[in-house]
């Protein structure tokens, strides 16, 4: 049965086709028991408990600390109802007996947990988030009724819930009691937060010498405010499109032309995505993206659009390298779901492991999406952190002579990983399909980079000496951060995957949580945050299959700090379990 | 001849095809007429004048004044942290002291008679997107808003496009100089509900765009109680309320809330931005004030996808919280927008062309109904053809803003010099001039 499609954009939520079962117990089966690899049919007992047992995903770069109260008396309502149509018999005797049976059961244990957590397993091969596309009339009947609250849109209802996932916790912690070498030495050290402080300074001293300090990049004496004030072109000034044209050319190792024409200009790599999965894919259709993943995306690439992330896991015992494989199994189950898969997404660079994908890799990536006739998009933001000797490739490069395929293939840059300038609010799409472009072009009226921001990066840019010179000066910061976080972790018997650039790398502490699993690995968190006070992001917050890796950056200290980390490590692992 | 096997395209989502962008409407026809054909006072004197955009440039001197004079404003600061912590900050609450800045801005434009929050300040790129963020908020797809018309043509996009949510037009006419009454909010709801759409708020822009004119207090309290009593939304965008042309006559929602105590303001949410009172549309600088403790939540964190450059807002902030400045800036650009409605209106005058009585905004609401051959709006596209190729002047037709009366028509006056303003005058009276003489002869 073909999945209902949505009527273009004035439509229903998009209906769930996971389970093809009797349409009353989909829609409730598919609200209570997220979509595993084989889904169970909903009269066996699944365990779909330990679905929700996981933190939330929902990762933005930027935390909010405000709490607020659930209401958990919504969910309510929105099982009465459709147990109504079965319990009237529509479901013929075994369902209608049986299912109310269990459901009851798991409705109770179901209140329960959905009351303390957000329900989301990072193992589950589809998100189905029961509050994005559940029908918001069921919600409705609930608000209009009883509290008499103005209503908000399901998707705001989602949004809206309390941050109880620990890269927020951890954060708000950080806040709270940062660690401050004069004034707070016990403070809490912050790994969890993948930006880059160590070439602020060089940007710092260029400005000094060629504005003053000034932040207005005229030119003369002339403030012409004319020249900056008026509407631009909302995909960005063309000075800066040929100027970050330029620089993801020289960035990416010169071994392919960027062309301005071809670049969209967007306020952060955040908005980037979201208008490349707006472009790419309707509501309820799917992109596959290999785990572990950066938890962002579940944001960038759902929130608004309504498209879902279906995980393909990479393994330690691969060094987490993608297997098309994998890819592929995921792919047929999704078309066996009635789910259309419109593309896959990768970050090379990748997050949060930091490796590389290789050239045939690539090629391989591109053969499987012309057999499916599906998109790539690959995130490429980190394509200037690379602190190893392996060679970044871009999935541009590998385009030059494939020129059938380019249609396919969508790179997303920014200056918030590379350029260290993530308050500034400049994101790329790169694309090489004409309706893409067009397309993006226009939806960028929603999100635009500021002129005033875009003239002083134009001026930056162009001065191509000073770029080369910063980005080869970050590298080997960047390496000489790694290489002593990475031996002083090896020296506590602690390894880290394999990886050649990025400004952080994936530890493996597996050995020191128990039970392993997720919940020992979000005890070893907490050891973490609260008794050797530092923040690190622990994998299952990005979806990893294997419980106990953590994602540690190391970009936001300095050379001091870092055995001081190591330190603070050693006595919280000193005293695990060892496990197994 | 061998049959060519067509190999299947990649596909695009049903948003990147559709055309709600409304690129093609005449709204912004005439703006591709004008970049083919752009008017310039020296090389271009005979091209077409851009009467369509609604920017203002009268009041740049007064910027350009203040950011000569006061540097550190256009510094990282003294501190030598000060531009790594503006380079690295990208939280999404927004620059604490920018969000002063916009809530000290709004209430001064206000005069004092309400009070604003910084913590209910969301920053977003711009008053585009803080439309879209608060649709996508208040509404879920296929739910509708309600909104009168005649309004500006951008809203059919912005709320519509990527949320899926649709527009109910609340119809007012020119029996009434377009008011908004309770009666038309009815029928709209109605027509709605006969439809089976959710109504989930009303959207009004106070001062009005296109009408150049603000709603009437009363008109306001009716529009509370309106949606209070069906338990929906109201989304006031205010932002041209830096742009009338005196500081009494404009009443903003915020100000009927604060003498009612501020009941039932849960369901009320202002847009403002930059863009038009400052005349800095580039910056991409847009609000969403909400009195909805979970609207501005969820806005706050959905505005990731849409912040301002922390740059721009540390150079707005201290320039937007010297009250002096602001004080002189909102009261000079108020008497230099009266002058620019007052010379066009006159000059619209002596060419025999009435215009709606405004009293704001950047722009007048001109009314050519009796030009018009039939009161349809095949006529009015008709005429705004000729104004467009005969007169070489790109005005926005009534139709576009979905007014029910054919005839009317958008006219901006702030986007460019006097002297353009005037040469755009002489060009209409010489039009009148020759329909008045081929009337005569025929």
């Amino acid at each position: 049965m073909a999945q209902c499609q949505t009527e273009s954009h004035l439509a229903a939520p998009a209906k769930q086709n996971n389970l093809k079962l009797h349409e009353h117990t989909n829609k409730i089966t598919t609200a209570y028991f997220p979509t595993t690899k084989n889904p169970p049919p909903p009269h066996t007992s699944g365990n779909p408990i330990s679905a929700f047992d996981s933190p939330t995903t929902h990762m933005t770069r930027n935390p909010d600390s405000e709490p607020e109260a659930r209401k958990p008396t919504r969910t309510g309502m929105r099982l009465i109802v459709p147990l109504q149509g079965i319990v009237q018999g529509r479901g013929g005797l075994l369902l209608g007996s049986l299912i109310p049976c269990a459901l009851v059961y798991f409705f109770q244990v179901y209140l329960k947990r959905h009351r303390s957590s957000n329900p989301q397993s990072p193992s589950t091969s589809a998100e189905n988030l029961p509050e994005l596309h559940r029908s918001s009339s069921r919600a409705n009947l609930l608000t209009r009724g009883s509290i008499g609250r103005v209503h908000v849109s399901a998707r705001a209802s989602s949004i809206a819930k309390p941050n109880d996932s620990p890269y927020y916790i951890g954060l708000d912690r950080v806040r709270e009691d940062p660690y401050d070498e004069m004034n707070n030495p016990n403070g809490i050290i912050q790994l969890g937060l993948s930006e880059n402080r160590l070439s602020l300074d060089l940007i710092e001293e260029w400005l000094s010498r060629n504005l003053s300090g000034s932040m207005l990049a005229e030119g003369g004496d002339d403030l012409n405010i004319r020249g900056i004030a008026t509407y631009q072109p909302s995909d960005g000034l063309m000075e800066l499109k040929v100027a970050m044209a330029g620089f993801m050319t020289e960035v990416m190792g010169r071994t392919v032309s960027f062309n301005p024409s071809s670049v969209v200009l967007t306020s952060g790599a955040t908005s980037a995505l979201e208008i490349l999965s707006f472009c790419l894919a309707d509501q309820g259709n799917a992109f596959l993206v290999p785990t572990p993943y950066y938890p962002g995306f579940d944001r960038d690439m759902r929130w608004r659009t309504g498209v879902e992330l279906i995980p393909v896991h990479c393994r330690s015992c691969d060094d987490f390298t993608l297997s098309i494989k994998a890819l592929d199994q995921a792919f047929n189950q999704a078309r066996k779901r009635g789910q259309k898969v419109r593309g896959v997404l990768i970050s090379n660079p990748s997050n949060p492991v930091g490796n590389l994908l290789s050239r045939v890799m690539l090629y391989d990536l591109l053969d499987f999406a012309r057999e499916r006739n599906i998109h790539i998009i690959s995130d490429e933001i980190f394509a200037g952190s690379t602190h190893g000797n392996e060679e970044f490739v871009s999935m541009a490069e590998i385009l030059n002579s494939e020129d059938s395929d380019r249609d396919r293939v969508h790179i997303i840059y920014g200056l918030s990983k590379d350029f260290s300038l993530p308050g500034f609010r400049v994101g790329v799409i790169y694309s090489f399909n004409e309706n893409v472009l067009a397309a993006s072009r226009k939806l960028t009226r929603f999100a635009s980079v500021s002129t005033p921001t875009q003239r002083l990066v134009v001026s930056m840019l162009s001065d191509t000496q000073f770029t080369q010179e910063y980005m080869k000066t970050n590298r080997e910061r960047i390496k000489t951060m790694h290489d002593l976080f990475v031996e002083g972790l090896r020296e506590l018997g602690i390894e880290s995957a394999k990886s050649s650039a990025c400004l952080y790398c994936f530890v493996d502490m597996s050995r020191f949580i128990s039970p392993y699993n997720e919940k020992g690995e979000l005890e070893l968190w907490d050891k973490l945050l609260n008794i050797a006070k530092i923040n690190v992001t622990p994998g299952s917050a990005c979806h990893c299959i294997e419980p106990g890796w953590f994602r540690c950056c190391y970009t936001t200290l300095n050379e001091k700090e870092i055995p001081l980390v190591i330190e603070r490590i050693r006595k919280v692992v000193e005293t695990c379990k060892l496990s197994g | 001849m061998a049959i060519e096997i067509e190999k299947p395209t990649v596909g695009l989502s049903k948003v990147a095809v559709s055309d709600t962008h409304g690129e093609d409407s005449p709204y912004f026809a005439g703006w591709k007429a004008y970049d083919e054909d752009p008017y310039d006072e020296l090389c271009n004197p005979s091209g077409v004048i851009q009467m369509g955009l609604a920017e203002n440039q009268v009041s740049f001197d007064l910027l350009e004044q203040y950011l000569e004079k006061h540097s550190e404003a256009t510094n990282w600061g003294n501190r030598t942290s000060g531009f790594r912590d503006n380079a690295l900050f990208q939280d999404y609450h927004g620059l604490q002291t920018f969000r002063k800045a916009m809530a000290c801005f709004m209430e001064q434009i206000r005069g004092g008679r309400a009070k604003f929050n910084p913590n209910r300040v969301v920053i977003t790129a711009g008053a585009t997107a803080a439309n879209e963020l608060l649709t996508f908020i208040l509404a879920d797809p296929g739910d509708a808003l309600l909104i009168p018309t005649p309004y500006y043509p951008g809203f059919d996009r912005d709320l519509r496009w990527r949320t899926g949510v649709k527009i109910v037009p609340v119809h007012c006419d020119s029996s009434n100089n377009f008011e908004i009454t309770p009666q038309a909010l009815e029928a709209a709801y109605n027509e709605a509900e006969s439809m089976n759409i959710k109504v989930r708020g009303v959207l009004i822009t106070n001062p009005s765009n296109p009408l150049g004119a603000t709603i009437k207090r009363s008109t306001l309290e009716e529009i509370l109680e309106f949606v209070t009593s069906k338990n929906i939304h109201l989304v006031s965008d205010e932002i041209y309320s830096g742009s009338t042309f005196s500081g009494e006559e404009f009443v903003s929602v915020a100000e009927v809330l604060e003498a009612q105590n501020y009941k039932d303001s849960e369901r009320v949410h202002i847009v403002y931005s930059l863009s038009k009172d400052l005349g800095l549309p580039g910056f991409r600088v847009g609000t969403i004030y909400s009195y909805n403790d979970k609207v501005v939540t969820t806005a706050r964190r959905m505005s990731s996808f849409t912040l301002i450059s922390s740059q721009t807002q540390q150079l707005l902030a201290s320039m937007l919280l010297d009250e002096t400045f602001t004080a002189n800036y909102i009261k000079t650009n108020r008497e230099r927008l009266k002058k620019r409605y007052q010379m066009i209106i006159d000059g619209l005058r002596n060419s025999g062309i009435e215009c709606l009585k405004g009293n704001a905004g950047l722009f007048c609401w001109m009314n050519l109904s009796p030009l018009l051959e039939e009161p349809t709006k095949e006529s009015e596209l008709i005429l705004w053809k000729s104004m467009l190729h005969e007169v070489k002047l790109n005005i926005s037709p009534g139709s576009s803003c979905h007014c029910s009366d054919p005839g009317w028509f958008r006219v901006c006056f702030a986007n460019m010099s006097e002297q353009t303003l005037q040469v755009a005058l002489t060009r209409i009276h010489d039009f009148m001039d020759r329909r008045k003489a081929m009337k005569t002869s025929n």
